[in-house]
């Protein structure tokens, strides 16, 4: 791909400035949208363009879209979800702060599409200075009649608000976002209703993500078919991959959706520092199973990923050298989950501290020579018995590093500890309030 | 009315029943905790889930509509599986203090552990979760965290039925716990039914807690005889001791509730003020004397004082918390056997008595609309028109049932009426107005009796007796029984005998039957049923 679209700013410097966008552009599709398309062609552009959610479910937009009431008569909002969490990650807070207007244009496309007059901007407290990103940017917008009432003289009006969390994971999950806008404890819905047609304040809702939404301006702009040339066509378009972990030059890469893994990691990321060999790789974020390096031919779509057992998730890759404890690993992934668990659910508020215990257990020697059959077991009554996904976001990255790197795990029973001895794992979760 | 299979069982139910509800029609308990019928569904113990055929994940049944065809499993292998999982995740930091938790013999982790647990346990003490423990939430409820299964039925209770949100969950996963907010109390006139809804041992009674297994104690349905509402309540006791009231369902009446004050009434029936046997008045004070002798002793004053000053010598006074059964024996002994025509409900309230617009009534008598029924209150003068006729002279001997007159008509009033009047008191305890009897016969307090009463919406509703009348004492109608086989009328048998009579009398309660108000209370014949409105006097 010859320019960034969502990683712009590489490109043109100062892009996050209003004048610097508009002078490239910026706001030109938004403003064929609404003066020149009507809202359900906006919709059907979309759809054509198999655009799929890059929030790590790889739903279809343009489908979620469609889901809301046609009859009703309350009010439809947007929420753009910038609760960036998942450890690996990193994407969202790079358009948020370096290409902060093409949100808000993909934001006004949506509302447009949707006949949303009000959105929130959900972004993770500890973002403040993407907050103050979007503040500013919201605000030139506003002094230019970008939002507030009657945008570019069609009497469409949109308001965009941003709203802070405080620091919880579960604040990213669609409903438990909602609930935290609505002043409360972010614990998820019990679906359905699904946001669509039971959201915010009980109206319709749409949830989408940053980098999804940041993708409508150029869907306008070039058309769906352009869309639909990057990469796999059923889930095209340009492509955050965030790597960080055991790789020369860890960083964002703008590329088609759809490229090797190993390619991502070795041509792009500068392959494994030192030149030492790669062990494990977690492709997805921290919630999705782990990878062996004979799985690294995989390309990097939702269906590709799907097929070997694995997702793309956010596509914040992780990658381990063979220094690596995969215990040590697995004990850090499920210290999170433990931390981050809202503790709705009994399986989850107990089976998340429950396995963070036995990890710590193995990696100190402590284990039972049945522990690695008792994680398995409560993986199992994790995964799929709860109101969201966080169990299963716990279970599915343990059951597959207990499978795949299952000689370590033993090792760790039979040497009572870790035979890499390099860090002693933190006994439990640092505590804090939920939001 | 949607037809399905609940574990092979085919069996029709009413639309919007959800699988736990239609399964418990089938008489099969799904196992749950954080629902309950009377709070709003949250899903999240994860306790109830269900195999449902054409649904690849299991299902909670609390949030599950049957609808016609739905093929709902509980004990398949599955199920069971995952509500042995569940049941493991909830006790995995449990502190399993069963022998000095209070909840134990009613706990639903110790019955479902019985049923569906009964591994061996896979986390040490000293490796589980600590938390708070003997938390003060406010003056009738004590909270330990760690017992704590986070069901979010108390929290739901204030936010949702008394809209008092004074708790709320804290922290987060295994740390989450259930705290007041700050600069809160859990102090509202409801409070205690936390204690109901929490289905284990992390909520408990400050009144209750420690006094007693509740395995060693007997629970008798009846009613709430603290305000005209009539709660529908079950006394639990032990050898004619009462330890604790809990309400019981009534969806007409007080749904699964009842307030803190009727709560803790039931003190008021076993103090000191008891009184213990039957008194007459000698020369100087009152004797303790056997049941014969002070029946016989108040028949030949009635007696008397019709044959020197005719039967409107004799007038009676009921208060409003006897029952329909009392009032219409009163009644009937003075009509029939005496002949008498002043015969004067009374049902008084202290100015100003709290109320609500939930279950606390300002009539703070249990059959106010009952004496109405049965024509012994209407405007609300009936005792006072008495009283003057007392303060005339023409009435000689006052019969006064369950009515403290000092309290309501005030010292000053009282002591110059009844100076010449001969008094026949039928009550529970000594009050201001005892003073003024020349025979007192002690009766059984409402956990005491059995019989009805009619709640201000018409609602005839059963009082049990939990156990005999303290120490003298007789059921109210025995001792009215009693008197009116010494004016020559007609022995009762049984209470059932007495109601009878009532109903074949009294034509608002024309066809009832214990049988048909069961415990669930039956409302009085249309129309019959006497005004709302001037039944308090204050």
């Amino acid at each position: 791909m010859a320019e960034n679209v969502l990683l712009r700013h590489e490109d043109i410097p100062d892009i996050h400035k209003l004048d610097v966008y508009v002078a490239h552009d910026g706001y030109a599709a938004a403003r064929t949208a609404l003066t020149t398309l009507k809202p359900e062609e906006v919709t059907a552009q979309v759809k054509a363009s198999n655009l799929r959610g890059r929030g790590g479910a790889g739903f279809a937009a343009g489908v979620k879209w469609g889901f809301l009431p046609k009859d009703s008569d309350k009010p439809v909002y947007l929420c753009c979800n910038a609760d960036e969490s998942e450890p690996g990650a990193f994407k969202d807070r790079a358009i948020i702060e370096w290409n902060t207007h093409i949100l808000l244009e993909g934001m006004l496309i949506t509302c447009y599409a949707i006949n949303a007059h009000t959105a929130y901007i959900y972004i993770r407290g500890e973002f403040a200075y993407g907050a103050e990103c979007l503040e500013a940017a919201l605000a030139d917008a506003y002094a230019k009649g970008l939002l507030g009432k009657d945008i570019f003289g069609t009497g469409f009006d949109l308001d965009v608000y941003v709203h802070r969390g405080a620091g919880a994971y579960i604040c990213g999950e669609e409903t438990g976002l909602i609930e935290s806008i609505e002043g409360k404890r972010a614990y998820p819905r019990i679906k359905p209703p699904f946001p669509a047609v039971y959201g915010l304040f009980g109206c319709p809702t749409i949830v989408n993500n940053v980098e999804t939404l940041a993708c409508l301006p150029s869907i306008i702009k070039n058309g769906p078919e352009w869309f639909k040339s990057i990469g796999p066509e059923s889930g095209p378009g340009p492509k955050i991959y965030g790597v960080s972990g055991h790789v020369e030059k860890p960083g964002l890469y703008e590329l088609p959706m759809g490229l090797p893994l190993r390619e991502v990691i070795y041509d792009y990321a500068g392959g494994i520092r030192g030149g030492k060999k790669l062990k494990a790789v977690m492709p997805a974020g921290s919630s999705f199973p782990v990878l062996t390096p004979d799985e690294i031919d995989v390309h990097m779509d939702f269906d590709s990923m799907r097929a070997i057992g694995a997702f793309l998730g956010t596509a914040g890759i992780m990658v381990m050298d063979e220094d690596t404890c995969m215990v040590r690993a697995l004990e850090i992934v499920d210290r999170f989950y433990h931390h981050e668990s809202c503790g709705q659910c009994s399986p989850c508020r107990e089976g998340t501290g429950w396995l963070h215990k036995l990890l710590v257990q193995l990696e100190e020697g402590n284990a039972k020579a049945d522990d690695l059959e008792l994680i398995d077991r409560i993986c199992n009554n994790m995964m799929g018995n709860t109101v969201c996904v966080l169990a299963d976001a716990a279970a599915m990255p343990t059951q597959s590093f207990l499978t795949k790197f299952r000689d370590e795990f033993v090792a760790h029973i039979t040497h009572a500890g870790c035979p890499l001895k390099k860090s002693a794992p933190q006994k439990s979760a640092p505590q804090s309030d939920a939001a | 009315m949607p037809t399905l299979e609940i574990d092979g069982q085919e069996i029709t139910v009413e639309d919007g029943l959800n699988v736990i509800q239609a399964a418990e029609q089938a008489g099969i308990e799904v196992p749950h905790y954080c629902y309950h019928p009377g709070l709003s569904i949250s899903g999240n113990c994860r306790m109830c889930l269900v195999e449902i055929e054409k649904m690849p994940k299991l299902q909670i049944g609390c949030n599950t509509r049957v609808s016609e065809g739905m093929v709902v499993k509980t004990n398949s292998e599955r199920a069971k599986h995952a509500q042995a999982a569940v049941l493991e995740f909830i006790l995995i930091n449990h502190p399993i203090d069963c022998p000095i938790c209070d909840q134990a013999g009613e706990c639903k982790l110790q019955d479902y552990y019985m049923l569906y647990g009964a591994y061996t346990s896979e986390m040490g003490l000293e490796a589980k979760v600590h938390k708070g423990k003997v938390v003060d939430l406010g003056p009738e409820v004590v909270l330990d965290e760690e017992r704590c299964i986070l069901c979010a039925r108390c929290t739901r209770f204030l936010d949702e039925v008394t809209k008092t949100g004074e708790l709320g969950i804290f922290e987060r996963g295994d740390h989450a716990r259930i705290s007041l907010f700050p600069g809160k109390k859990l102090d509202n006139p409801y409070s205690g039914n936390v204690v109901d809804v929490c289905p284990v041992g992390a909520l408990t009674s400050k009144d209750f807690r420690f006094k007693s297994r509740v395995w060693y104690l007997e629970k008798t349905p009846s009613t709430c005889t603290r305000c005209a509402t009539g709660c529908n309540i079950d006394i639990y006791h032990r050898q004619g001791e009462i330890y604790r009231f809990r309400p019981r369902q009534n969806p007409e009446v007080n749904e699964y509730w009842m307030c803190d004050e009727g709560r803790n009434s039931y003190k008021s029936f076993q103090q000191d003020s008891r009184i213990p046997n039957p008194l007459v008045r000698g020369a100087s004070s009152f004797e303790v004397t056997p049941w014969a002798d002070a029946a016989k002793k108040t028949g030949e004053i009635l007696h008397q004082a019709k044959e020197e000053h005719g039967a409107d010598a004799i007038a009676a006074i009921i208060g409003a918390k006897a029952t329909n059964e009392e009032a219409f024996l009163v009644s009937r002994l003075l009509k029939e056997q005496v002949g008498a025509t002043h015969i004067a409900g009374l049902s008084w309230s202290p100015a100003g008595s709290f109320q609500d617009d939930f279950l606390i009534h300002a009539d703070k008598n249990p059959n106010t609309h009952g004496l109405k029924s049965l024509g012994l209150l209407n405007g609300g003068g009936e005792a006072e028109a008495v009283l003057s006729a007392v303060e005339n002279g023409t009435v000689k001997v006052l019969l006064v049932f369950g009515a403290d007159l000092v309290t309501t008509f005030g010292q000053e009033r009282i002591d110059k009426a009844l100076s010449d009047v001969t008094v026949i008191l039928l009550d529970t305890d000594y009050n201001e107005t005892t003073e003024y009897a020349d025979v007192v016969l002690p009766i059984g307090a409402a956990p005491e009796t059995d019989g009805t009463c009619t709640n201000h919406a018409g609602r005839v509703q059963r009082l049990s007796a939990a156990f005999p009348p303290r120490g003298e004492a007789k059921a109210g109608w025995e001792a009215l029984a009693l008197l009116s086989t010494q004016l020559g009328g007609p022995d009762s048998v049984s209470i059932s005998d007495v109601f009878g009579e009532l109903t074949k009398t009294v034509s608002a309660f024309a066809g009832l039957t214990y049988g048909k108000i069961g415990f669930q209370g039956a409302l009085l014949a249309e129309g019959s049923s006497a005004p709302e409105s001037g039944g308090t006097e204050s």
